[in-house]
């Protein structure tokens, strides 16, 4: 843990049980975020990014899920180990959250002045038209035109790119240490996608925020991120800063999935996809939960749990074939 | 087989479709306005080649899917298929050309019967056609199955048994059951996870090499467009903008519409992030009916003469054409 770290998990563990399936959705993740940084999630359907997220905020429904272990270290103390009613302190008022679904995460009933107004006066003592003005500040920073008339406007009344700079400006209400933003941009257009990004930027940048980025979209990481955490199945397979991922892919799902977005400049040419599909959580293979899809799986890879292997300048990646074979 | 469809060159044209869906308000249901969701839309498709539509979410793309199917009557404009102007045609006259065009939809979880095996999901088109020999059917499915790479032993078993990727196969096993020389793919592969997106491509290039298929692929991903499409036609509220082949529209994309789309493409390569130009929100009305260019109030480089008159398409290379006046006075 670094002097300028902001929040730091440990070995987060999150299970799901139903059925007498037992998921581990999550199963022993670490990772920080440090101040004034972007660090991206990326992983596909199913691989925990987003219950992360949640387990962070104390939103797991239990049950059927439970955090069966870890820790979760903002401001000098253990999140998992909070109340509810401190935790409501925390949620909101030092870390916020961006939905990916801005119609499914707004209330349809009621007034955008009505929602952003509600997470400043549950956190703040404020009169009424204070509450009024700040909410009209917050919309003019995230770049809404005419904020005193979209004030009154019920979620269906804006576009979908308008919706998100709602949530986004509910987010910052309270002025965050810390945004997560859970696929923000993915049900945009990517023109819309594009100013989006361009505002998360910007706001990270004057306010001086993190940004908890949550997505599968490589492109998008690359637009954002300064430093990257890669999952797979519940774990995170590598880490590093963006550079690095990109240039210097140190895990065979790394690898592959750089390899498998198509683009232009590969055509005409096959392109390389990484084989069968993204195990069920509830019955993930035993070993490296990536073996069954990986070229360079040896047989000790069914049966040994793969240990982080240091690239250095924290470059991690949990690969030891691929270490010990001199990093291919 | 081969010989029969390749008489002529153009295995479908479109010219100047049409279609306005009817805006009702009020208690006695006036028309208050027409949403303009095709508005003159011309392309031909060559046979074995694909056809990349691009454009924004409500820009018309699925619109003139559902025309060329026929799910929709086209209010003007030709559909020429084949040689025949399958636009004017009634439900009874369409229906021999009905096993020509397919399509694959965007969501494979919403478009297989949850209550159907996919067996019996494949097989229906082939039963409704009249191949009523069940053995023959069934050797046709078993050779559909392993064409897209599922095992055939999975004929009996149910779509939520399979993943999202399996499932888009079985779509794909669907639509190419009656033999279509036209498939049209609307968002293929956008609900599927990033590793399987590249297997499905990789699937449907193996098909086209294989069985000779023209493709109309529809999508909003320009990094899966430009890997897979011969030609490329630019969408912007139910007007094509531009149309060019795929390494044309890349170099050279001249009208500002495709500049500010393609710019917004966030590429995985992490030096390239100052680059984007960014477009400014469309905040007009659909409601409201303008003269001149679709684009005006976004585009960075309007004049008042755009605001004035109807734009024609501009040629700027060959089969390159722009919807914009300034492109061709360079």
């Amino acid at each position: 843990m670094t002097n300028d770290s902001l929040i730091s998990i440990h070995d987060l563990k999150v299970y799901f049980r139903s059925n007498g399936d037992h998921a581990r959705a999550v199963d022993g993740i670490s990772f920080e975020v440090r101040r004034e940084e972007t660090i991206c999630l990326v992983g596909e359907s199913g691989c925990g990014k987003t219950v992360s997220a949640l387990g962070i905020l104390g939103l797991i429904p239990t049950p059927p899920g439970e955090i069966a272990g870890g820790q979760i270290l903002f401001a000098d103390q253990n999140l998992l180990e909070l109340n509810e009613a401190d935790m409501q302190k925390i949620r909101g008022n030092h870390i916020a959250m961006v939905f990916q679904e801005p119609l499914t995460s707004l209330n349809p009933v009621f007034t955008i002045g009505d929602q952003i107004g509600e997470a400043i006066s549950i956190h703040k003592q404020l009169e009424a038209e204070a509450v009024r003005e700040n909410c009209i500040q917050l919309l003019t920073d995230v770049g809404i035109s005419s904020p005193a008339q979209r004030l009154k406007d019920y979620p269906h009344q804006l576009s979908g790119g308008q919706r998100q700079r709602v949530m986004i400006a509910m987010a910052l209400a309270c002025d965050p240490d810390l945004i997560i933003a859970d696929e923000p941009t993915t049900a945009l257009d990517v023109t819309v996608q594009a100013q989006i990004l361009q505002l998360f930027r910007s706001i990270q940048k004057t306010r001086s925020m993190s940004v908890l980025y949550i997505t599968h979209d490589l492109g998008v990481v690359a637009n954002i991120a300064d430093r990257v955490y890669v999952m797979y199945a519940g774990i995170i397979t590598e880490q590093g800063n963006t550079a690095q991922i990109f240039h210097d892919a140190r895990h065979p799902y790394t690898k592959g999935l750089l390899a498998s977005l198509p683009s232009r400049s590969k055509r005409g040419t096959r392109l390389y996809s990484i084989p069968g599909a993204v195990p069920n959580p509830a019955h993930k293979p035993g070993g490296c939960p990536f073996h069954p899809r990986c070229s360079y799986a040896i047989p000790a890879c069914r049966k040994e749990y793969p240990q982080m292997c240091d690239y250095g300048q924290e470059h991690l990646a949990r690969c030891p074939v691929l270490f010990e074979g001199g990093g291919l | 087989m081969e010989s029969v469809r390749r008489q002529n060159n153009i295995i479908l044209g479109v010219q100047s479709l049409k279609k306005y869906f009817p805006i009702r308000r009020g208690f006695f249901q006036k028309v208050a306005g027409w949403v303009k969701a095709v508005d003159g839309v011309s392309f031909e498709i060559e046979q074995g080649e694909t056809l990349g539509l691009v454009g924004e979410s409500g820009c018309g793309k699925t619109t003139v899917a559902r025309l060329i199917l026929k799910l929709l009557e086209p209010d003007e404009g030709k559909i020429v298929f084949q040689g025949s102007d399958i636009g004017k045609f009634t439900e009874k006259a369409m229906k021999p050309h009905r096993k020509e065009i397919q399509i694959v939809f965007q969501d494979p979880f919403g478009s297989l019967n949850p209550r159907m095996t996919i067996g019996l999901s494949i097989e229906e088109g082939l039963r409704i056609l009249g191949i009523k020999s069940s053995s023959s059917r069934k050797e046709r499915l078993e050779k559909l199955l392993k064409m897209v790479g599922m095992s055939p032993d999975s004929a009996d078993r149910y779509p939520h048994e399979f993943s999202g990727g399996q499932r888009q196969r079985i779509c794909i096993a669907r639509a190419l059951s009656v033999d279509p020389s036209l498939v049209i793919c609307d968002e293929p592969i956008s609900a599927l996870d990033v590793s399987i997106q590249a297997q499905i491509i990789n699937l449907l290039k193996d098909l086209q090499d294989r069985l000779g298929l023209s493709y109309l692929f529809i999508s909003h991903d320009l990094n899966v467009v430009g890997y897979l499409c011969n030609t490329i036609s630019v969408m912007y509220k139910g007007q094509i903008m531009e149309s060019a082949p795929a390494e044309k529209l890349f170099e050279n994309p001249c009208h500002p519409y495709t500049m500010s789309l393609l710019s917004a493409i966030p590429e995985p390569e992490p030096g390239k992030r100052q680059e984007m130009k960014l477009l400014e929100p469309d905040l007009s009305d659909s409601l409201i009916t303008f003269a001149g260019c679709n684009f005006q109030g976004r585009c960075p480089i309007e004049e008042p003469r755009c605001r004035k008159k109807e734009i024609s398409f501009k040629k700027v290379g060959e089969k390159h054409i722009v919807r914009c006046w300034k492109v061709a006075e360079k």
